[in-house]
């Protein structure tokens, strides 16, 4: 099962043949997602890795059957692509690119929620690594080789702390169903909510590790459902105790900015929530481990 | 970005917000030459930083004449002010904005900013001002109006008079709130900010409405749109080191700890510095390097990271993904042979390629101490930095 993606969806790239886009393809080939074709407006009618190019995303559905979209496309043209994909009916769409405007996502987002929920293509980024479900499918631009296949779900803000989780699971020898970047963007696609919310649906996973940062009101959010709706255990761990307030600690929506935004308030947050809280973040595999063991 | 008070009325009122005649001086002299040029008996001599609660830290002086103007201004020109937004090494005044004495009936707070839990912009209203909304949404919540605007449609009249009431602005002046409110949300939303606060808006006794003090702060990732802005960033008001950071493509923030960091991707950054303050540690910096660190640009982030004379040992923690750990060995042994680093460096490689990695280092014959988990890494680097602060003692003493 695994969530949004497996080795049956048919993924186009936007942004193809550029020098970005063109690399992450070819990786996410390599890897075994189901890549057919991609997007660069003006060139369609070629030819790109094997692979047929597009002018519209909406040819692309037409053609070869898209369902899944991967956005590689630069920071002021990134917003009009996503919504491109949504019109067209791509029903899950990866958005990488770092830099979009927030006024933009705002835009997009109002966009997003004009179409009834069945027909709403979900969103997921910007400024993340997207996602992989391992052993099936890969939409995005992590390393494949660091997760391995298995029962645990990850969803988190960050790329390489994600990275860092996988590998310490890996290690213990715990596998992954699915682990979605959802971004370091103060507005983005999916929260950690919804995911969460996706997790407790997929009959794979077990147990759902839930990686934050200091900034907004999404980590708590996302403690609130998982303590009303959800059945499986859910572990977090909230980056940036050491980062001062005010100041954006690189990520765009990394930044303390009211009450409740810090690293401590929001683990005593979760705590209190019945949320298993990481210590540290090198003890991200072990307290996995530690709550598989209890299952 | 952070812009100036005086920038932001600027702005403002050319979105047709009223504010009290002003100028800029940078000197004494042209301090006392504004308030001729202004005239009237009373004038505000007020500090340009980036921060609010300037008043409470000094920066806003009421003068009566022309001699006070010219003694406040003499003391506030190259003051270091601190407030709770500034941090303790606060910021130095280097401009001034004289401004006409208004004559204040009613003081009110009024903000625009971008909700991340709603993804809407929200207007925040109170009727009591002057204070910062932070006291008033903590002693009193209830006193508070908050509207959220719908993206698709923007603003409605009906919207800023609802805000105009909860104000407590008398009927007559509501078509000079409406335009007030109107004009605030334009200037938000034409010029891509993500915050633009009034604190306070006043009623003053020949009954206007008057912003008496102005903050805007603006979306760094829209500023490729919006050119006239990025004109108005006053590079002394933000820190040296971060501007040489953000030159270099690099995000860094500067912090008060001693040990140096170099990281690929925010979240590990952050919780890299997590992991050395829970060894023991302090961090002396957040810095990201980003996915394509190559030899060059690990490079530029030693430098910066070194530039810091407080550092007393580096970290380097690496996850490559995109990257491969032979290329970042490389840059960082190219980097050390360069530089010639006279403090610890402890470098932690992982992901792609990691053995090539760290045989590069191990092979380099250089002093680098290695690790294999975070929390190696962090612990090493602790003892590397509290051996060194010994000797330094030892050789002191």
């Amino acid at each position: 099962m695994a969530i949004l993606i497996d080795e049956t969806t048919r993924i186009i790239v936007q942004g193809f043949t550029g020098k970005i886009g063109s690399f992450h393809a070819q990786d996410m080939i390599n890897y075994g997602s189901n890549v057919v074709g991609g997007i660069t407006p003006g060139k369609g009618g070629q030819t790109h890795l094997g692979l047929p190019v597009f002018n519209t995303v909406k040819e692309a559905v037409r053609e070869v059957g898209a369902e899944a979209s991967i956005i590689f496309v630069p920071p002021a043209f990134a917003a009009d692509s996503i919504m491109e994909a949504a019109d067209a009916g791509i029903k899950y769409c990866v958005a990488i690119t770092d830099g979009i405007p927030t006024q933009d996502m705002m835009t997009v987002k109002n966009f997003l929620r004009r179409f009834p929920v069945e027909k709403r293509m979900i969103l997921t980024g910007p400024n993340c690594a997207g996602t992989i479900s391992p052993g099936r499918a890969m939409l995005g631009i992590m390393p494949g080789h660091i997760y391995m296949q298995g029962n645990v779900g990850i969803v988190g803000r960050s790329g390489t702390l994600g990275y860092e989780a996988a590998d310490q699971m890996k290690r213990l020898g715990i596998g992954i169903s699915t682990s979605v970047g959802i971004g370091g963007d103060p507005i983005n696609g999916s929260s950690h909510r919804d995911i969460l919310e996706k997790f407790e649906a997929d009959p794979e996973t077990k147990v759902v590790v839930m990686i934050g940062e200091i900034g907004g009101p999404q980590e708590v959010e996302a403690g609130m459902f998982a303590k009303e709706h959800m059945t499986k255990p859910v572990i977090a761990y909230i980056a940036g105790l050491t980062a001062p307030e005010g100041r954006r600690m690189g990520h765009a929506g990394a930044i303390i900015s009211s009450a409740g935004e810090s690293a401590a308030e929001k683990v005593a947050i979760l705590k209190e929530l019945g949320v298993t809280i990481c210590p540290t973040p090198a003890a991200m595999g072990e307290t996995v481990a530690a709550v598989l063991a209890r299952l | 970005m952070d812009i100036h008070e005086y920038q932001a009325k600027e702005i403002l009122s050319g979105y047709g917000v009223k504010i009290a005649e002003g100028g800029m001086a940078y000197s004494p002299e042209e301090a006392v030459q504004r308030a001729r040029d202004i005239g009237g008996h009373i004038w505000a001599v007020k500090a340009q930083i980036h921060s609010g609660a300037r008043g409470k830290a000094g920066g806003i002086k009421i003068c009566k004449t022309h001699d006070e103007v010219e003694a406040a201004a003499e003391a506030l020109l190259g003051k270091r002010l601190v407030t709770h937004q500034t941090g303790p090494v606060g910021k130095v005044c280097g401009r001034l904005y004289v401004e006409a004495g208004t004559d204040i009936v009613k003081e009110m707070y009024f903000c625009f900013l971008v909700d991340r839990s709603s993804e809407r912009i929200v207007m925040v209203g109170s009727a009591q001002g002057g204070m910062e909304i932070e006291e008033l949404a903590e002693n009193n919540p209830d006193a508070i109006t908050k509207i959220y605007i719908e993206p698709a449609v923007g603003l409605q009249d009906y919207q800023a008079r609802e805000m105009a009431f909860a104000l407590g602005l008398e009927p007559e002046l509501l078509s000079h709130a409406v335009k007030t409110i109107r004009g605030c949300y334009r200037a938000l939303r034409e010029l891509d900010a993500g915050m633009l606060e009034i604190n306070p808006l006043v009623v003053t006794r020949s009954n206007e409405l008057v912003a008496l003090d102005a903050k805007m702060g603006f979306d760094d990732n829209a500023l490729f749109r919006q050119q006239k802005i990025s004109e108005l960033r006053d590079k002394t008001q933000e820190d040296p080191r971060e501007m040489a950071a953000a030159d270099r493509g690099l995000s860094y923030v500067g912090l008060d700890g001693d040990i140096g960091c170099m990281i690929n991707g925010a979240g590990l950054a952050m919780a890299t510095m997590d992991m050395i303050k829970l060894a023991g540690g302090e961090p002396a910096n957040f810095l990201d390097v980003g996915g394509g660190a190559s030899a060059e640009r690990t490079e530029k982030a030693f430098r910066l990271v070194l530039a810091d004379k407080g550092v007393k040992a580096m970290l380097v923690n690496i996850f490559a993904g995109i990257n491969r750990c032979d290329w970042i060995a490389e840059g960082v042994v190219e980097a050390v042979k360069k530089i010639d680093m006279k403090i610890p460096l402890i470098v932690r490689l992982s992901g792609t390629n990691v053995e090539e990695g760290r045989r590069i280092i191990a092979e380099s014959g250089l002093p680098i101490i290695t690790a294999e988990t975070l929390a190696e890494a962090a612990e090493k680097a602790v003892q590397a930095r509290n051996e060194a602060v010994a000797k330094e003692a030892a050789q002191g003493a």
